[in-house]
């Protein structure tokens, strides 16, 4: 049943779906945005962490006395103590402050450390060896479908393979810290943060640990982040770092910024698991797949981490005999954090990859094979759609070739398919739209915008709804002291936003059309607010321009509020897509390098709200995986358990003239009455098994460890 | 048994190195003379021409032309224009990333050229004309390399931005045909991790060429 707050249909629609500029483009654009890293508050002392120079120790020794001495020191708090175990090179032991950046260089590098060691292990491709050092553990061992034996024996193709992807490491371009000011009994925070709302409950709990401080409430914590420089899922947390810091701020009775090092940056604050499998799949002669069996196993980092979803997206529990074994690999490294669609790349490339495999040995089109099984997804319409659309965007028909036979000549070149999925639930959200009588709309949240477009939305919503253009909304988000939001994970928080920020509008210009109807003559139900005006359905004449109508109020600000969920709200979002990506690269067969000619992404993710953001999601993560999939990888050494890489020249990601053609297509139109879901996500799944994919098509040969570098794909080259 | 101690020797001034990974000396000693390099490489000699023997560790008198205005401020020999820009001057379009002339998040543009700032001294800044983002728009009107940014959503996050801008503002002042390929060339020095690359090439390209969307 269709109520008040449901969406608009498609004709009543005047800017949602639309292609909307970024309303905070031209504050980025200009420098002008503030990034918590970009604060210099009066008085502010710079902060820098010890850390840990061992792998797996046990310290024995902290000195701080020629730290103490240094110019410019201005005071220290230890994160760990001496008899606490370090379990990773990077581990913050104390932190300390002085006047100065440079001064704070030099007092952390006077403090003194000193570690009984213990033995460490980085390794995780190797499981056998993990083994023997005592550090793989079983994580899952399901079971599920018709009969395994059964199912085997009806397979007339059957390929078998090893499949892997590397750890990495978020490398967000602003590194995880904060600015804490605390005064008094107040607490700010400028926070580089997914998680405003969370971040006060988060900090008091972790103040409150230390009994010199006592019990702090969250109340008297305030959290401001209009800007953030990249989180990818690493940044939900306060950290050992943020509690440091305020310590520090109260000690000193200053305001402290303390950001992460580089190093510090990609050896701590980020990590994406590994994941390595031997995968068995098998398929009739027909192309119908019957099983799946897999073992995998990961590392990501000392708790292990990274159970893929598998078999992943084709894994209908009863035609599709299936069993998947995954074991945790422990390792003294840097621990995992969320990236994007956690699990879900490495089950991309664990199912796409041997799925392809497959293809090439039934002597199918992978195209044709990927069709036909999609009754074994849960969205084979979607899927069946999207792959055609998506074959036609990549000139597939045209291009593709069978596996190998890519012609003379040492470049080669190849087509590749990869599907994938992802939830997307809103999460929950408390919204208040305020209407002034001047005319003034605000829309209001602790939310918080990572570049997605969450500020560009939410006027979205608004003027749409209020009958207004973008810029006549102000979204305020980025406070803590805002009514409650989610945070920005899972891609959960376009649907939560929207919808909160639709009641609430909703209910505002109820009120405000109340006002109206008295002064108008007209009763309430009949006015309806378009085009910056308020006028009578039944009679137009009856009208009043946005402005005199909010005028009417008098001197009285109307307070509009909305929730995400909200029982009787309307249906406004959804969870659960589907999207398709396909890769055309040339591989040089004398160098190992892998060009990338072009990537096309098709996605669904039921209504858009801002085309342009949405589409801005999609060319970010097949960016992304390019990276990922060609050149990103945390290389860990076992002699010193330390990560070679920790840096911008050799942990590599992709250039602007790394990522060649991208073309991509929002479903839109078709599946918008399921309301509105994420986008941060699915799309970032898929470009590894995709390219991956392409590549073995080019050359004839599985690469099987991504990300492709030149020495993987010679070395698979040499192998045949 | 194993400690994170530094060498016996000072604990302060330039000489001090990072306790982990390159220090920028060793990195510049490693690269040799770089674009970034040659400023730091040329500061002894400078300062020997001037008459002075010694210069820092303590704080120096320097002067620098920003955006066409002239800054007075006090700064250790070793602070390079990054860290002068945002912690001393409040310039904080500019940003700090990888520190060692890498990512381009710090591009300036010095003398007509685009500059890794972190990989710059203050004090070889002096006597420069020196570009920041700060400089080159105001809020009524912005570069057509901004205003194009914001038309082809050639940004997320927005913390590379204003690296780019510059970068883009470089490369259209050169050459005002640029080809695709030139622009992913001057691109080059610039990393993204949102990824807006597609968005930032044709902000660029159509910026330099000054064609309208």
């Amino acid at each position: 049943m269709a109520t008040k707050y449901d969406w608009p249909a498609v004709e009543d629609r005047s800017l949602i779906g639309k292609r909307h500029h970024r309303v905070d483009g031209p504050e980025k654009a200009r420098g002008a945005a503030k990034y918590s890293y970009d604060r210099n508050l009066d008085g502010m002392l710079v902060a820098r962490l010890v850390t840990s120079t061992v792998p797996h120790g046990r310290i024995i020794g902290i000195d701080t006395s020629a730290a103490q001495r240094v110019n410019g020191y201005k005071g220290h708090v230890n994160i760990l103590n001496v008899g606490d175990e370090v379990q990773w090179v990077g581990t913050e032991i104390l932190a300390i402050c002085a006047d100065t950046e440079e001064h704070a260089r030099d007092v952390a590098a006077a403090v003194a450390v000193h570690f009984e060691e213990l033995p460490h292990w980085v390794k995780d491709e190797d499981v056998k060896k993990a083994g023997e050092a005592n550090r793989v553990k079983p994580a899952k061992d399901d079971t599920k479908g018709p009969d395994l034996a059964e199912a085997w024996n009806s397979a007339d193709a059957t390929v078998e393979g090893y499949y892997g992807l590397r750890v990495i490491t978020h490398c967000c371009l602003e590194p995880h810290g904060q600015v804490v000011d605390w005064t008094g009994d107040d607490i700010t925070v400028y926070a580089s943060t997914q998680a405003v709302a969370r971040i006060p409950a988060d900090l008091a709990k972790g103040l409150s640990r230390d009994e010199s401080i006592g019990t702090i409430s969250a109340d008297n914590i305030h959290v401001i982040t209009p800007y953030m420089g990249g989180g990818f899922g690493s940044k939900f947390n306060i950290d050992t770092w943020g509690i440091a810091c305020a310590k520090l701020s109260k000690m000193a009775g200053k305001p402290v910024k303390l950001m992460l090092d580089r190093n510090e940056e990609l050896m701590v604050a980020g990590g994406r698991p590994s994941d390595y499998g031997n995968v068995k799949i098998g398929a009739k002669q027909d192309g119908t797949l019957v099983a799946y069996e897999s073992e995998t196993w990961s590392t990501g980092g000392i708790a292990g981490r990274g159970s893929p979803p598998l078999p992943y997206v084709y894994n209908n529990e009863e035609r599709l005999a299936q069993k998947a074994r995954h074991l945790n690999v422990s390792t003294n490294i840097g621990p995992a954090r969320a990236w994007r669609a956690p699990n879900h790349p490495q089950a991309a490339v664990l199912t796409m990859c041997p799925m392809e495999d497959l293809a090439a040995k039934l002597d199918m089109d992978p195209v044709e094979f990927f069709k036909k099984n999609a009754d074994l997804t849960a969205r084979p319409e979607v899927y069946r759609y999207e792959i055609d659309k998506c074959a036609e965007m990549i000139g597939w028909k045209e291009k593709w070739h069978k596996r190998g036979d890519s012609g003379p000549g040492p470049v080669k070149r190849g087509l590749g398919l990869s599907l994938h999925t992802w939830g997307g639930r809103p999460h929950d959200s408390t919204c208040e739209v305020r209407i002034q009588p001047d005319g003034g709309v605000s829309v209001n949240m602790a939310s918080q915008d990572l570049g997605v477009g969450t500020y560009t939305t939410l006027s979205v919503v608004a003027a749409e709804t209020l009958g207004l253009q973008i810029p006549d909304i102000k979204v305020n988000i980025g406070s803590s002291k805002l009514p409650i939001s989610g945070a920005s994970g899972g891609s959960t928080t376009v649907g939560g936003t929207s919808a909160s920020t639709r009641r609430a509008t909703v209910n505002a210009l109820e009120e405000l059309k109340g006002v109206v109807a008295e002064s108008l003559g007209v009763e309430a139900g009949d006015l309806v607010a378009k085009e910056g005006k308020i006028f009578a359905k039944s009679d137009a004449s009856k009208s009043l321009s946005w402005q005199d109508a909010c005028k009417k109020l008098g001197t009285r600000t109307i307070t509009g509020h909305g929730k995400q969920p909200d029982r009787d709200g309307g249906k406004l979002n959804d969870s659960g897509v589907g999207g398709v990506q396909m890769a055309d690269v040339s591989v040089d067969v004398e160098t190992g390098v892998v060009t990338i000619n072009k990537i096309a992404a098709v996605q669904d993710v039921g209504l858009v709200i801002c085309l342009e953001q949405c589409e801005s999601q999609v060319y970010g993560s097949l960016i992304q995986g390019v990276g990922w999939a060609l050149y990103e990888e945390s290389i860990y050494d076992q002699a010193t358990g330390k990560m070679l890489n920790p840096d911008m020249e050799f942990y590599k990601l992709a250039g602007a003239g790394d990522i060649g053609e991208m073309e991509v297509h929002m479903v839109q139109n078709k599946y918008d009455d399921r309301g509105v879901i994420g986008i941060g996500e699915p799309p970032a799944i898929s470009p590894g098994a995709a390219i991956s994919n392409a590549v073995a098509n080019a050359i004839g040969v599985r690469v099987p460890t991504l990300p492709l570098t030149p020495d993987r794909v010679l070395a698979a080259l040499a192998n045949t | 048994m194993s400690s994170n101690k530094p060498q016996d020797g000072p604990v302060r001034g330039p000489q001090h190195e990072p306790r982990e990974g390159f220090s920028r000396r060793t990195f510049i000693e490693g690269v040799g003379i770089g674009a970034g390099a040659v400023g730091a490489l040329g500061a002894p000699e400078r300062v020997r021409a001037a008459g002075n023997d010694v210069l820092g560790p303590d704080p120096v008198s320097i002067t620098l032309n920003i955006n066409g205005k002239s800054h007075d401020l006090m700064v250790e020999p070793r602070v390079t224009l990054i860290d002068a820009l945002r912690n001393r001057l409040d310039h904080t379009g500019a940003k700090k990333v990888c520190d060692r002339a890498t990512c381009g998040a710090c591009t300036v543009i010095v003398d007509g050229s685009p500059v890794y700032s972190c990989t710059m001294l203050a004090i070889e800044a002096q006597g420069r004309r020196i570009e920041t983002i700060e400089g080159i728009s105001t809020e009524d009107s912005m570069h057509a390399v901004q205003t194009k940014f914001v038309e082809h959503d050639a940004q997320q996050c927005g913390f590379c931005t204003p690296g780019l801008v510059m970068a883009g503002k470089a490369i259209a002042e050169r050459n005002p045909r640029p080809s695709m390929a030139d622009v992913e060339s001057g691109l080059s020095g610039n990393i993204c991790r949102c990824g807006t690359y597609v968005g930032v090439r044709k902000a660029v390209y159509e910026a330099a060429r000054g064609e309208s969307a």
